[in-house]
């Protein structure tokens, strides 16, 4: 049955493809793409990878259409079509598709458990997470304490992501400056006429911002942690600002706040492995920073994941900002 | 017959009425003539197709915290997706798409 389910999936998932590269109106083309990442969340939980699966469905699906869509206002609605048949790019795809197919025939199937990757390191892990670290969620323990150093780049790329698109958006001039006469200006106002909306969104982003909180503090215990938590709060404040003007979601979070919350987070996850080295242990090792080792676990991967979810929240809302700022001048 | 029997025969039912009312609601979308018969079809998906679903998958559950969830998960339907269907008529309104006309708008005929 699952087999069967995800195949049904796989194959939505290359039709999906197929539209996405065959439109050429670019709104249908976002639109599809968020669909192929609810598909590809889908099949990530069909897979049992529910963390995964959570990330993309709130990342992929939620708010890189939001940020498209944003892209989409700056830009033409239709893509320039070139009848050019250009046999080299279609050759090397399709050269890449045959070598990909091939090496497809060594892989173990499905679901194997004498799969080299359920052999390597696997194993370990899900035998002494109980030992060192004591918490349910295997993945938030493999990801946040074993490998920490390559979350901590994770949310170095996100950093960084967010500071080019900053860089990219305020290299043209006048674009901040005249703030005081976008405030009164009409695209400002958000969907503050339309009640409907508006008092739906209301009363909704309470319980979204508290559904953020949970998965953020509950990824311990169940799928969830830093990444998914930051684009849920960032979904919550940008509904704000699409209800209540972009203005006003700038007076509650201004934008020298969220730079604050983009290099604190960042700031704050580096500083608790710096904080391992100076109590005597290695970078990014939790177990000295408490009397004991499972609880300084529990701290760092509390502290960490907060640094996470604060970087990503700051990121995706400033970029959200950028783009919606870009729009209005 | 037990009582679980006839749980599973009403939970069946129910999924197979919402199943099949998800099929005519897409059906309904593809082939309506304009933007606002399409939803109107559509709208069959969001309300009744899964009411009855999610109730199905209720009997399925029992009593148990799943099924809280999927209350929560309806409630949070209910309310969302009337909203995003207004949102969406009213921004068709204002970007001039009139509900009297009957043909499908110049744009998708291009494709």
């Amino acid at each position: 049955m699952t087999i069967l389910f995800g195949v049904f999936l796989l194959t939505l998932l290359v039709i999906t493809a197929l539209a996405i590269v065959r439109t050429s109106h670019l709104f249908s083309a976002v639109i599809l793409t968020s669909i192929f990442s609810l598909l590809m969340a889908a099949n990530f939980f069909l897979l049992d990878a529910a963390d995964v699966a959570l990330t993309e469905a709130a990342i992929g699906a939620g708010i890189s259409t939001v940020l498209f869509l944003g892209a989409l206002a700056l830009t033409a609605e239709h893509e320039r079509t070139t009848h050019v048949l250009r046999l080299l790019p279609l050759s090397v795809v399709a050269v890449t598709t045959l070598i990909m197919i091939y090496a497809t025939f060594d892989k173990p199937r499905f679901g194997d458990p004498e799969a080299p990757v359920h052999q390597h390191v696997a194993p370990w892990y899900i035998e002494k997470t109980p030992e060192y670290i004591d918490i349910p969620n295997v993945v938030t323990a493999v990801l946040g304490s074993f490998r920490g150093y390559d979350t901590f780049g994770e949310v170095f790329v996100v950093f960084t992501a967010g500071i080019g698109v900053m860089f990219l958006f305020s290299a043209r001039p006048g674009n901040r400056k005249d703030s005081q006469r976008q405030a009164t200006a009409e695209p400002g106002q958000g969907l503050r006429h339309y009640l409907v909306p508006r008092v739906v969104g209301r009363l909704l982003i309470p319980f979204i911002l508290l559904f953020g909180l949970y998965v953020q503090f509950h990824g311990e215990y169940g799928p969830g942690g830093g990444f998914q938590a930051g684009a849920i709060v960032a979904a919550a404040i940008i509904l704000y600002a699409l209800l209540e003007g972009e203005t006003q979601a700038l007076r509650v979070l201004p934008l020298r706040a969220l730079s604050v919350l983009v290099a604190g987070g960042a700031l704050l996850y580096g500083g608790v492995g710096v904080a391992g080295i100076l109590l005597g242990s290695n970078f990014l090792d939790y177990s000295v920073l408490a009397a004991d080792p499972i609880a300084g676990q529990h701290l760092g991967l509390l502290l960490i994941e907060a640094g996470v979810g604060i970087t990503v929240t700051g990121v995706l809302l400033s970029i959200f900002h950028a783009f919606a700022a870009r729009g209005r001048v | 017959m037990t009582m679980a029997l006839l749980v599973d025969i009403a939970s069946w039912v129910l999924l197979s009425l919402g199943g099949a009312l998800i099929f005519i609601g897409g059906l309904g979308a593809l082939r309506m003539p304009n933007l606002y018969t399409r939803m109107h079809a559509a709208s069959l998906t969001d309300t009744m197709g899964a009411m009855l679903v999610i109730a199905g998958i209720m009997l399925q559950a029992g009593a148990s915290l799943a099924t809280i969830k999927l209350a929560a998960i309806l409630l949070f339907l209910l309310l969302t997706s009337p909203a995003a269907s207004n949102a969406l008529a009213s921004a068709a309104l204002l970007a001039g798409l009139r509900p009297d006309q009957g043909t499908i708008p110049a744009s998708e005929h291009s494709e």
